[in-house]
């Protein structure tokens, strides 16, 4: 599969050398060169430095042929926006964001778009690890 | 009516200025608290301080009673994302947002938003309408459609000057509509118009076709 990654971040650098470990074609995108520090040593993707909101910078990655694209940048907005750029004006087959407010993760995901709040999820586990 | 604008920079704080005088109920988001307690000093009780892009908030300041909701913060997705909540959760009758890049203009409109206002776009097009040497100028675009009306003035020193409508090569996707010569009515463009120095033409085209229009009509 081709995927596209948007942010470099602990979450993207972690995803996009388990997908290449696992023989896929990833390409990461982020504004910041210096956040690719992350990436694994062995990592045979593509890393390029563009903006995922910007059409020229998603193209360049290879957005048009994408089977893929998953929004993990620290902004909400800047996730779902993106998302749905690739969703509406690439026709990206499966599109997967990041959403740390669950009050918005709640309404995309009404609007069609796959949003996952690690907010819910992760403060679930706390507290099952805490009720046992 | 009832208008939340979403962002306290300069955009929002003139525009809330005008709104206010024009009688408005307006009520300003603005997520920094120095600059919301500034505009509440100077202005009165009108801005809240919060995220426009938070659906708690919007739901505090009662956006379901509003008419309308100005996003004006300096990043489209901040825009986008105000103006999606508003439009989706809370009916918010008319959207508008501003674009700093002009590409997201597609986006925003295939997604709901009402209107959007681009400074980009706005200075080109002022641009384009008072540099006279610009030899194309937008009027309109059709968007649905695919299609834009422009103008295209023709220079008395071009080799199309004297040349009937249908001796040029014109693109198909492009039809001369008007034409209009200094000392005359302006008239329907057919085959048989000859072209003059000075004569504005008004053509409908494909965006693409653009450039091989005003070459067809000025010469190489």
């Amino acid at each position: 599969m081709k995927i596209v990654i948007m942010g470099s971040g602990r979450v993207g650098a972690q995803l996009a050398g388990l997908m290449d470990a696992d023989g896929h074609q990833v390409t990461v995108l982020d504004t910041d060169a210096y956040s690719f520090r992350r990436l694994p040593a062995d990592f045979g993707g593509t890393a390029l430095v563009g903006n995922g909101l910007d059409q020229a910078s998603l193209k360049k990655a290879g957005i048009e042929t994408a089977d893929v694209f998953v929004a993990v940048t620290q902004g909400d907005n800047r996730n779902v926006m993106a998302a749905q750029i690739a969703q509406h004006i690439f026709n990206v087959p499966k599109v997967i964001c990041r959403i740390y407010d669950p009050l918005r993760q709640e309404l995309y995901q009404t609007l069609g778009i796959e949003a996952i709040s690690p907010t819910t999820i992760f403060a679930q586990i706390l507290k099952e690890k805490i009720e046992g | 009516m009832y208008i939340i604008v979403i962002g306290g920079g300069r955009v929002g704080y003139y525009l809330i200025k005008a709104l206010l005088d024009e009688g408005h109920e307006v009520l300003l988001i603005e997520k920094n608290a120095s600059i919301c307690e500034t505009i509440n000093d100077e202005l009165g009780n009108v801005c809240f301080r919060g995220d426009g892009c938070e659906a708690a908030t919007l739901a505090e300041i009662g956006t379901g009673r509003a008419d309308m909701l100005i996003a004006v913060t300096g990043d489209d997705e901040d825009n986008f994302v105000a103006c999606q909540v508003a439009k989706h959760k809370f009916n918010v009758p008319r959207t508008i947002a501003r674009i700093r890049n002009p590409q997201n203009e597609i986006l925003f409109k295939k997604l709901g938003i009402d209107v959007t206002v681009s400074s980009t776009n706005i200075i080109l097009e002022h641009i384009e309408e008072q540099v006279p040497t610009h030899p194309l100028t937008h009027l309109l675009t059709l968007r649905d459609k695919g299609l834009e009306v422009v103008e295209v003035k023709i220079p008395p020193e071009a080799n199309t000057v004297g040349k009937a409508v249908k001796e040029l090569s014109l693109p198909e996707q492009s039809k001369l509509v008007l034409v209009i010569s200094k000392e005359r009515p302006p008239r329907l463009a057919t085959a048989n118009t000859v072209l003059q120095g000075g004569d504005q033409i008004i053509a409908l085209t494909a965006p693409e076709a653009e450039e091989q229009l005003r070459t067809a009509l000025r010469g190489g």
